[in-house]
Formats: C-alpha cells, structure tokens, sequence
C-alpha cells in the first residue's frame, strides 16, 4: 500500500506558500476578477475550507470521512436561519407562511434570532455533535469501511430529514433570499467583496492551523494512529483521543464552510449537504493529495471550479469526469497531484518507498474487516 | 528503579472453547532476563497478550500491587508495562526519532503535543546511545534493517520508561553478532527492569537466560536455571528428537 | 391489531428486498474485503436487464422467470469485469477500493441516465403476481410473498454452494488464509473472479425484485446501497446468518418507524437504530474471532 507521504517541504517553504496563497486571494483576487469570478472563487474557498479538514481527518488521521456534508449544514442551516429572519425581521419567514400562514415560528428558530447565538452555534453544533459521534465510534474502535458508510449514512438520513421538513427547513427548495447580513446589504458589491474576504481569511486561517498541527507532536501521533493504531494503543495511548482531536477539527472546519457558503452562493438546500455533496468534497482532496498542507484545499478549488462550470455547461460530461477522476486518481495516484512533483528523477527526495510489513498489511486487513 | 515483581498467577486464556492458555503461574523480578520458551503454539505469545491486556485473560497478572488483568491496553502501559511484537511494528513513514518521540510523549501533557518538538529529550538520546541507534536519528524506520528495527522497539519502550518489558522473539532475523549486541543490550538495561523474552533460538536462551519457564499446550512443563529446564527429562521429550537441540542450539526456526 | 400486523407483514418483504441487495456485498466485502459502492448500479442493471428482458419477452409472467437469471449473469459480469480492470489492483488498499467504486457508481448512473429515459423505465409485474394469499387470516400481497421467496431461494442456494461444492470450499479456504490456499494450489485469482462474479450477480437478482417494487431509474441503486451496507455491517462480517437477521430487522423497523411517522423520519431513525447497536455490538450480531495486529 502507497502510504499518503506526510514529511512535506520544510516548514517555513511551507509558511511562505500559505503567505503568497494568502497575497492572492487577498489582495489579487480582488482587485483582477470581476464580480461573478470573485462570487465563484468565494463559493471554491467554502469547499476548500471544509476540504482542508478532510484533509486532516482522512490525509493524516486515515478516518475516511464520508459524511461531511452533515458538519456543512450545521454551519450552513444556522446561518441560514439567522439571514432568514434577519431578512423577515419581526414576520415569519416568507416560506413559511406559504405552507400555514398562521402557525407560529417553530421553537427551533428562535434563538437564530440573535446574532452572537448563531455564532456560537456554527462553532459549538459541530463540536459537539462530532464529539458525540466521534467518541461513541472512536472508543467502540469502528473504523475503516466502517466509519466511512456511517458517517454517509448519516449525511443521507440528514438530507432525507431536511428534505421532508418543508415547513421548518424549507425542504427540497432549501433556505435563500437572504437579504443582510449581519447588518449589511448583501447586495452591496462592497459586501459582497467583504464576505469574500471573510471566506479566504478563514481558509487561510484553517490553512495555518493544519500547518501547525502537522508540525507539532499532534500531528506526528496521528500519523501514527493513522498507520498502526494498536501499535499507538501499546505506547499508552488511548488512540481513540487522538482521532477524535482530528475529528472534531474537521467537523468545525466544514461547519465554518457551510456558514460561509450561504451568504456567497445565497442560497442552502439538501442537495448541497447529502451524500452526493459529501462525495463532492472528497473527490477534490483525494485529487489534491489527501495528505499534503495545499493539495485538499487546491484540489476542492479544482473540482469546485468543474462543478459550477462543467457541471451546469455539460453536466453528463461532468459526471463522467469526476467518476474517471476518482478512479484515475486513487488507482494512480493516491497521494493526489501532491506526489507528482517527487515522482520525477532528479526532484526525489532521498526517501525510497517502503514495502508494507505483512504485520501492517494485516493489520489493515483487519481495519476493514473488524 | 523498582522493586516491584510482575508475579503471574493461574493465568487462563480461552479463545471461544479453545484454551491456549491453561493456568499458568510465574514471576520475574527486577534484574533477571526472564525466558519464556515452549513450541510452537505453546501458548507464550497469548501469556503476553494476556497480561498486556489484548487478550482477556483469568486468574491474576500484578506489577507490585496492581492487578493488570481486566485493564484497558493504555492504562496498563501507562502503569509501566511495555511490549514488542513477533512482527517488528515501528511506525515506518516516521523517523527514528518521531518514533521515540511519540514513545517519550505518554507524559506530556495534551496542549504541550500541540506545539512543535525542539531538540531531542535526554532520555531519547540515552536510549539512542544504549541501542546503537545513534547515528539513525532522521532515518524513516521503514527502511531500518531488520535487526535495527527490532532495536527501536526495544529503544521506544527505554524512553516510554517501561518497568516491565515483554518481548515477543526479539532476536528473530538477526544475525549472530546482532544476536549478541541484543543479548548485551537485554543484560545491561534488566538491571533496573523486569525482562521477559520470549524466543525460540536456544543458544541465545541458554547465553542469557537468569530463569526459564517452559510452556507447553498452555501449561507450564518446568521451570528454574537454564541448567535445570535442560536436565528435566519432560522438557527434553517435548522437544521430542531434538532433545539434543536444546544442548546444540537450534538455529532460528521462523520468520514470520 | 390489524394495525400492527401490516407493517410486520410489510417489513419483511422490505426485508426480504434489503436482504437480496445485502446478500452480495456481504460475499465480496467479507470474503473477500472489497467495499463495492458500485454494488448498489449492479442493482440497478439487473433492474434495466429486467426491462430489457421485456422488450423482447413481451408476455410479463414469462419475462420475469427468465429475467432473474439474465439479470443474475449480466450484472455478475459487470462485475467481473470491475475485478478484472480495476480491484484485482487494490486488494491490499481496502478503503481506497470504496473510493474508487464511487467513481465507477458515478459512471454506470450516468450512462443509465443517457442510455434510458431519464424519468426511468416501467417494468411490467406478471399477472401472477397481482393477488394476495391469505394466511391465517391476513391478506399477503403476493408480490411481497415473492420477494421473500426469491430471498430464501438466494440465500439457500448460496450457502448450498458455499458449503457443498468444491469452488465454494475453496472460497472458504482462500478467506480464512490467502496464502495458505495459494500454496495448496488453489488459485485464488480465480476464486476473487468467481466470488465477485457471483456477489454482484446477486445484485443483479435484487434488481430484478426491485424493479417489481419501486421504479427502475439511474438513482435506484444509490438508494439501497447504504441500508445494504449498514445491514452488512449489523450482521457481522461474512457471517450469511447475521445478514438475514440484520436485514429483516432493519426491514421490519423500517417499516413501523415509517407507520408510526413518517418515510423519512423512519431512514433517520433506522441509521440511529444501528449506530446504537454497533455501539453494543461493534463486530455485528455474529463474530469470527482473528487474532487481529500480529
Ligand atoms: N485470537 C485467537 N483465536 C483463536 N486461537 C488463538 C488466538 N490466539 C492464539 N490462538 C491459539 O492459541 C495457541 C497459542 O498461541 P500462541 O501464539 O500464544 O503460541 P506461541 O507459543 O506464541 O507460538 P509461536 O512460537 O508460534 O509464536 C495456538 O494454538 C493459537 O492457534
Ligand atoms: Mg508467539
């Protein structure tokens, strides 16, 4: 087995490549693209986010996590609901009347009222749901395969759920016409620059926080839980800890996309958070390189930019790419386009691949298997 | 170090039905390289699953006064019991010191894991010094040799400051002189430690050994010096035509 | 009383349905360790195999008999060659093989969607299976007395065959160690051919019994590939007993969950259903004890 390579460049070329990222996206990115490019390349930084995350819990952690889409829509439903009834002010929101124009506010709503509680909301609502989630699978040792259909499973039964709660959720037709947010006109170009910015800072920020934990002492040990976890479990560790660490990060960071995704692309349906989407997100980072600091996020900008474009041009052709791309990419390259670089002769660095112990191999057998 | 005794008692082990080990009593102390021998399928890797807590286990295993049996694997490491395996099991995409960095790190605390390692511990170097490891430092364990990579299983659990260590064949695949650097290796650091060693390889046994259990079909069949397990007639019939393969030495059996 | 005895009656048949669409994966993901996303687009060619089957078979009571096995074969040999092109490459990469096999999902629904219309396929149920059979007292649609039917045949056939013959033997053999078996001569790329061969076939069979059920379309396979795989793991790997009461179960809760709420709500409370009780039993309802990490 092709071990996703984890000892990157040293760290400060590493430091010096999330700066210039941040330069262009920052700075360039606004003043060169027009309005619409600048709206798109807000919507891939979203994706990125929540990629950048899988990326730590799937590169480094070996938790293949399916079911993103679920963290996505906490983030993305909370903010959904506060923009709604910032935008409806003190009436019930307008779909809402559509379906029974006398019933009240469901009590659910009410809280996303208040702005500092819908904050709080995106950052805590992941947390402790993947904590829950995460310390019930991780402490029973289900993994592999296993956690992977879970966490799709759960990503489908909440799609099913939102889709079947029209007049709390909106269903199918989602959450949109948002009008402020958080006091501005989200109309305003100036605004709408504003949220972009918030966008590309945050995923530089998250960038930054991968960077450091896959430097620190954390990051090593997870690298190690990833590739012999009961070896990790004799060293007296509860491996368990280490994954849910990684987990819970993750499941913020997709929490966070989500919530920036609805003032971007204004509008939050189910299809955007269901098994198909989860997939989405994890198409880019496998194609990125899972493992590496910059291919999860430039891999999610890479497919996020095929799917608005290639996918509403020519969605068959789309489809086709992207199930050509999991299969190429994981066949032949399953450490994403990150490997490419030291896959050619004179750019190697002295680190000859190993061969897997039959004890690993087996062990892994028994990953899937247990 | 200490003076705490691993003391075995009626160790029983089931694997639905199948008992592989069948009441096993014995005790190694601080200072003695303690052998655990017997044929294949004798029940010895069990004996250590058992009290590493892998697989569950009757009867009593105590360090001191702590019980071992019915404890979760991580705590009974954290109470200072360290294992290897039959399969060398290092973490191959990180470096030596990685490896013995994660082994030293069960102390430290959880926010200090989330800053970055500067500088190498005194207790990883010493280790390095004491394995011969020394000049590894940045090598990806992957590419270890054979005999290396067993010496860094030994290594991470001198920097993990393990009382107890229980080694699974340590010296298989290695080469003579790699067989007596380890058999040095296990005198000089049993000073302050329990040893116990599982292994097949007689001559190894019979060069370090300060006491010997023999196992057979789960059961103990003698127990004592390395002089009395090969005068008892019982041991020498097991080793059914090679009871003069105890005497000579038999050369390593396996590689698995 | 009444009340209560439908949905039983229901959730078994819905049972029966999830059991077909288990019964293959539990062969190629526990004997063999590969997780076949694609296995749910298997279910989706037996269902258009079935259709096709009809347009040359018009008279429906004939079509169906014959599209079972037709179904069985063209999707094992999809599958087979899925083995050939692709798996036989990964077997030491378990999880990457789920990931590649979205892909190929992806692929095989998109190509249904252009060949077929996109709204889907009518595929016509046999005049024989209109009625309902009354035993002790309830009506049993029939249509769902031949699920369960078409179930047990599955199920009997492949533990006969499993257990009785000699490629079953091997399989068993090649399962329990690889290695082993290769040294004894038996040669195991046959063995993962055959096994995956027959595992998506079974698919294929499902597909057939689906399409009598719910609509044939390009998303019918995605809708049963999770619940298969959940039942899978329930089960206990490779343990064909575990499946079917894992299957039946899931299948008769899914049914009272939608009775007592609603269609959606009951998926949702399925899958807590079996968090909960991976959470108790996290190898499943029947377990072969490894000795895992050497
Ligand atoms: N998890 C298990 N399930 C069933 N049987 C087991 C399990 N683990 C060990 N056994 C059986 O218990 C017996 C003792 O095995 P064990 O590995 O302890 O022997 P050993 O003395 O270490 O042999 P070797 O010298 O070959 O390493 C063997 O017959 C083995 O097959
Ligand atoms: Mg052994």
């Amino acid at each position: 087995m092709t071990k996703p390579r984890t000892t990157g460049p040293k760290p400060w070329i590493s430091l010096s490549g999330i700066g210039v990222f941040a330069v262009l996206l920052l700075a360039v990115a606004p003043l060169v693209l027009t309005d619409h490019w600048l709206n798109n390349l807000g919507k891939y930084c979203c994706w990125a986010i929540a990629a950048v995350g899988i990326g730590l819990a799937w590169g480094r952690g070996g938790m293949l996590v399916m079911g993103q889409g679920v963290f996505f829509a906490l983030g993305a439903y909370s903010m959904a609901m506060h923009l709604t009834l910032e935008t409806a002010g003190d009436r019930i929101p307008g779909f809402m009347v559509l379906y029974d124009p006398l019933a009240p506010l469901p009590m659910f709503w009410e809280p996303f009222r208040s702005a500092g509680f819908t904050l709080l909301a995106i950052v805590l609502l992941p947390v402790v749901m993947a904590g829950i989630l995460g310390y019930a699978l991780f402490k029973r040792r289900v993994k592999g395969a296993y956690f992977a259909i879970l966490t799709q499973a759960l990503a489908v039964a909440l799609a099913t759920l939102i889709s079947s709660t029209i007049r709390e959720t909106g269903g199918d037709t989602g959450l949109s016409d948002f009008k402020y947010f958080f006091g501005f006109v989200l109309n305003d170009p100036a605004n709408k620059v504003m949220v972009f910015l918030i966008a590309a800072g945050l995923l530089i920020v998250c960038l930054l926080a991968v960077w450091q934990l896959y430097r620190s002492r954390f990051g090593e040990l997870l690298v190690a839980t990833r590739d012999a976890e009961e070896r990790v479990r004799f060293l007296g560790y509860d491996p368990a800890n280490v994954k849910l660490v990684a987990f819970v990060v993750s499941a913020l960071m997709a929490s966070i996309a989500g919530a920036m995704f609805v003032p971007i692309v204004g509008i939050i349906t189910p299809a955007e958070i269901g098994a198909a989407a989860s997939i989405l997100m994890i198409a880019g980072v496998a194609f990125g390189g899972r493992a590496s600091l910059f291919g999860p996020a430039l891999g999610a900008m890479a497919v996020g930019w095929g799917q608005s474009s290639l996918g509403s041009t020519w969605p068959e052709g789309w489809t086709y790419i992207l199930g050509l791309l999991f299969i190429v990419v994981i066949l032949f390259l399953p450490n994403g386009l990150s490997s490419l670089p030291s896959r050619f002769p004179g750019r190697t660095r002295p680190k000859p691949d190993v061969p897997p112990t039959p004890a690993i191999a087996a062990a892994e057998l028994e990953e899937v298997r247990a | 170090m200490t003076d705490a005794s691993l003391v075995v008692t009626d160790l029983r082990v089931e694997f639905s039905g199948f008992v592989a080990v069948g009441g096993v009593s014995f005790d190694a102390h601080p200072g003695e390289v303690r052998f655990l021998i017997g044929p294949n399928g004798a029940g010895k890797t069990t004996c250590i699953d058992a009290i590493t807590g892998l697989a569950k286990g009757t009867g009593s295993a105590r360090l001191g006064e702590k019980e071992l049996l019915g404890k979760q694997v991580h705590k009974i490491v954290r109470l200072g019991v360290g294992r290897t395996f039959q399969t060398a099991s290092v973490f191959d995409e990180l470096t030596v010191l990685q490896n013995l960095d994660i082994a030293a790190g069960r102390h430290r605390s959880a926010l200090s894991l989330l800053r970055t390692r500067r500088g190498v511990d005194p207790s990883i170097e010493q280790a390095l010094e004491e394995t011969g490891l020394a000049g590894e430092l940045t090598t990806p364990a992957g590419i270890l040799s054979h005999g290396q990579k067993q010496w860094l299983e030994i290594a991470m659990l001198l920097v993990q400051d393990a009382k107890v260590l229980l080694l699974d064949e340590p010296v298989a695949g290695m080469s003579q002189d790699e067989r007596t650097a380890t058999g040095e290796l296990l005198r000089r650091i049993a000073a302050k430690r329990i040893v116990l060693v599982v292994e097949h390889d007689m001559d190894f046994m019979r060069r370090y050994a300060t006491r010997v259990t023999v196992l057979h079909q789960g059961k103990v069949l003698s127990q004592g010096t390395v002089a009395d397990v090969q005068a008892d007639p019982k041991v020498q019939e097991v080793y059914l035509g090679t009871a003069d393969a105890i005497a000579v030495g038999t050369p390593n059996r396996k590689e698995d | 009383m009444d009340a209560l005895i439908a949905p039983l009656l229901n959730g078994s048949a819905q049972g029966a349905l999830l059991l077909l669409a288990a019964l293959g994966l539990s062969l190629t993901f526990g004997q063999m360790g590969v997780i076949n996303m694609a296995h749910g687009e298997f279910l989706m060619i037996g269902a258009f195999a079935a259709y096709l089957v009809q347009q040359v078979i018009t008279a429906s009571n004939l079509s169906i008999p014959v599209a079972l096995p037709v179904a069985f074969v063209v999707a094992g040999l999809f599958g087979l060659l899925l083995e050939v092109t692709i798996i036989q490459w990964m077997y030491r990469r378990p999880l990457d093989t789920l990931l590649v096999t979205v892909g190929v999902g992806l692929i095989l629904q998109q190509a249904a969607l252009q060949i077929f219309p996109s709204q889907g396929v009518p595929v016509e149920k046999p005049g024989w299976l209109d009625g309902q059979l009354n035993i002790l007292g309830y009506e049993w649609p029939l249509r769902q007395l031949f699920t369960i039917l078409l179930a047990s045949v599955c199920v009997a056939a492949l533990s006969a065959w499993l257990k009785y013959t000699s490629f079953g033997r091997r399989i068993r053999a090649t399962v329990q160690n690889r290695d082993l078996a290769e040294t004894s001569g038996i040669s195991t790329r046959t063995i993962d051919r055959l096994t995956f061969f027959t595992g998506s076939g079974l698919a294929g069979v499902a597909g057939v019994a689906a399409s009598l059920i719910g609509g044939t379309n390009s998303q019918m396979g995605a809708q049963y590939i999770i619940p298969a795989f959940l039942v899978v793991a329930a089960g206990g790997i490779g343990q064909l007993k575990g499946t079917i009461i894992a299957a039946w179960a899931v299948g008769v809760a899914l049914s009272y969950f939608a009775y007592w709420t609603t269609g959606s709500l009951a998926q949702v409370l399925a899958f807590i259903l079996v968090i909960v009780f991976l959470q108790l039993r996290p190898q499943g309802l029947f377990t072969v004890r490894t000795r895992s990490l050497a």
